[in-house]
């Protein structure tokens, strides 16, 4: 780390201070109002909504220390169940999710010895820069204001100049080790915080599996229905149709002596069905692997497909191998599906899609210039996309204002193999 | 005219030749991978290579890799790419160095035998042949060229097929007359200069290509 680096940081920790400092003075307010929530949630009617309320106040406090958190290079995940369904709403319901939940009462626990941590850290953290501070510019002070011999640092009172003059070298020390120091204060704080705001190791197994059970479910449930489409699709698209190429040609057999005009006639008509059924097959392949995508992997088969939209499409790409089969195909579906939206709702002039591989993550930004408006919690699939990629820990975003444009960011995290040659 | 065949399954790759044979071809060479096609076309310079896109040993598009090396090495090489399937990607790509003598056809084309022949020796002879699947698609996708009219664009449809002036006439049910003037306002549209007709009908092709 560079020393423009160390001064940044240490600023900027300081400036966190402060903010702790702050934040420090709300918690037993907010205390007091759970507490109060707490206590009147038994009246009927307005109990619950009020218990509601303080905890959200409560949980959103948390939240911003989980940030600065985040911030200070802590990261603290959140901890809560999830909310139950909106719908099944009842409020004895509501009041049994926050009560039992022993994220709530960790919280609770944190927000007094949080904030005497957090502000002894935050007076610590801005107390010794501003008093080294005070000590680089004592000296030119003290031959401004006279003789007003107070005392700093080690000589105390200040009985020289010469001990003056002391007072901006050690000035110099003290900023320099307040604003070393900083960081790690915060560090400690954020640390301390973590104790009680991060998820335990049960509840974070717990929220796992929660999120594994889910994302198994659509991905056996994907599968079944997939495996179903094909078969439906073999059964009355290529099969039905070789059947009637067996039977022509057996009809052609029988006529080809006695009337062949009438054989010949047969027999194209058999060669036509039979290219039918390829047709029918290549589209079948298509849906379950699209050959681009095995010969030309990720890149490739994403340019093939910018190919098939009626505007132009910019694919730039920075992946340098293959992804594994299965994500490789999630992905494209996914891109596939964001191209077609574009080339359905956007109305959209151009379009562009990145691919790049950073950290053992993947990343894809599929976005144009068109009307915006698209919404994930609609269509079914924008939908289908999340629990594509969800079944490998990927992720989708959405932003896409009324007034445009949109853009569709995906990640997931997996590796990528070496180059083929 | 003599033929060099790449094509790993041994059963299209003998009904190839067969075939071939059938039409008075001359098959030199048959080859079942793609690292082995360059050599050959080297020794035995073909008047034209039929290559299948995907082959051994990475069963991805290593044909149509060699087919386009091929066609560095030996300028004007004609080539007729065959496939399972169809991507304008790839007709793009074959495209780019020179529209001359370049196939791109489905596989299943060939069970129209005397079609699939007349592909062969139009590509040979230096014409364009793709696929209607290859142009269809590009067909779909692109708001019509400009300024053309919707009959014009059928015409230009069917010169990208590979088609000749007397094979659209028949196709389209009017005189090669009509065509020859509907070709003749189509490059006068696309903005190319007179020339020798054939290569015109080349540079139209990749002129729709790269709508």
């Amino acid at each position: 780390m560079s020393f423009g680096d160390r001064v940044r940081a240490g600023l900027s920790a300081t400036g966190h201070g402060v903010v702790a400092i702050g934040l420090g003075l709300l918690n037993g307010p907010v205390l007091a109002l759970w507490l109060v929530g707490l206590v009147l949630s038994p009246v009927p009617m307005l109990g619950v909504d009020l218990l509601h309320i303080t905890t959200m106040v409560v949980r959103w406090r948390a939240d911003i220390e989980r940030r600065l958190g985040a911030s200070a290079g802590v990261p603290i995940r959140r901890p809560y169940r999830p909310s139950p369904d909106r719908a099944e709403l009842g409020s004895r319901r509501w009041a049994r999710w926050i009560i039992t939940d022993p994220a709530t009462w960790r919280d609770m626990a944190w927000l007094l010895p949080g904030s005497v941590v957090g502000m002894t850290l935050g007076v610590i953290t801005v107390a010794v820069p501003a008093y080294g501070l005070v000590g680089v510019v004592l000296l030119p002070l003290w031959l401004f204001l006279g003789d007003v011999w107070f005392g700093y640092g080690v000589f105390w009172p200040t009985a020289t100049v010469l001990e003056a003059w002391s007072a901006f070298p050690q000035g110099l020390i003290l900023v320099a080790v307040g604003l070393g120091v900083a960081p790690l204060l915060r560090r400690a704080d954020m640390l301390f915080a973590r104790l009680f705001l991060a998820p335990t190791k049960a509840a974070e197994l717990r929220l796992r599996v929660a999120h594994l059970t889910t994302t198994r479910a659509d991905a056996i449930g994907a599968q079944a229905a997939e495996l179903r489409r094909i078969e439906r699709d073999l059964h009355d698209g290529a099969q039905a149709r070789m059947v009637s190429v067996g039977m022509t040609i057996g009809l052609a057999e029988r006529l080809v002596r006695r009337d062949p005009g009438a054989a010949l006639k047969l027999l194209a008509e058999a060669r036509m069905s039979n290219t039918a059924a390829l047709v029918d097959l290549r589209h079948l392949v298509r849906g379950i692997h699209p050959p681009v995508l095995a010969e030309r992997g990720l890149e490739g088969a994403v340019q093939a497909l910018a190919l098939h939209l009626p505007i132009p499409v910019e694919v730039t790409s920075h992946l340098a191998g293959r992804l594994e089969t299965p994500i490789e195909s999630a992905v494209y579906f996914a891109v596939a599906e964001a191209l077609a939206n574009i080339g359905r709702h956007s109305r959209a002039g151009s379009a562009w899609v990145r691919l790049r591989h950073t950290e053992r993550r993947l990343f894809v930004e599929v976005g144009d210039d068109g009307v915006g408006g698209a919404d994930a919690t609609r269509g079914t699939g924008l939908h289908g996309i999340e629990r594509r990629l969800a079944a490998f820990d990927g992720t989708m975003m959405i932003s896409s204002p009324s007034t445009g444009p949109t853009v569709m960011t995906m990640e997931v995290p997996c590796a990528l193999s070496s180059p083929r040659t | 005219m003599r033929v060099v065949i790449a094509e790993d399954l041994t059963l299209l790759r003998d009904g190839l030749t067969r075939l071939l044979e059938a039409f008075e071809f001359e098959v030199v060479a048959a080859v079942d991978n793609g690292p082995a096609l360059l050599p050959t076309l080297l020794q035995h310079r073909p008047d034209v290579a039929i290559v299948d896109v995907r082959l051994p040993p990475t069963y991805t598009d290593e044909g149509l890799k060699a087919a386009i090396a091929a066609r560095t090495a030996i300028p004007g090489l004609p080539v007729l790419v065959l496939s399972q399937h169809v991507e304008p990607l790839y007709a793009r790509e074959l495209l780019t160095a020179s529209g001359r003598g370049v196939g791109y056809l489905l596989k299943e084309r060939i069970s129209d035998v005397e079609q699939f022949v007349q592909a062969v020796q139009q590509v040979a002879a230096g014409g364009t042949a793709l696929d209607p699947e290859v142009v269809s698609q590009l067909l779909s996708r692109r708001e019509p060229l400009a300024g053309l009219t919707p009959r014009e664009h059928d015409v230009l449809k069917h010169i990208a097929e590979g088609r000749s002036n007397a094979a659209i006439a028949a196709q389209l049910f009017i005189t090669e007359k009509v065509v020859s003037k509907y070709i003749n306002n189509i490059f006068s549209k696309l903005g190319m200069p007179p020339s020798d007709d054939d290569n015109r009908r080349v540079l139209a092709v990749l002129r729709y290509l790269d709508a």
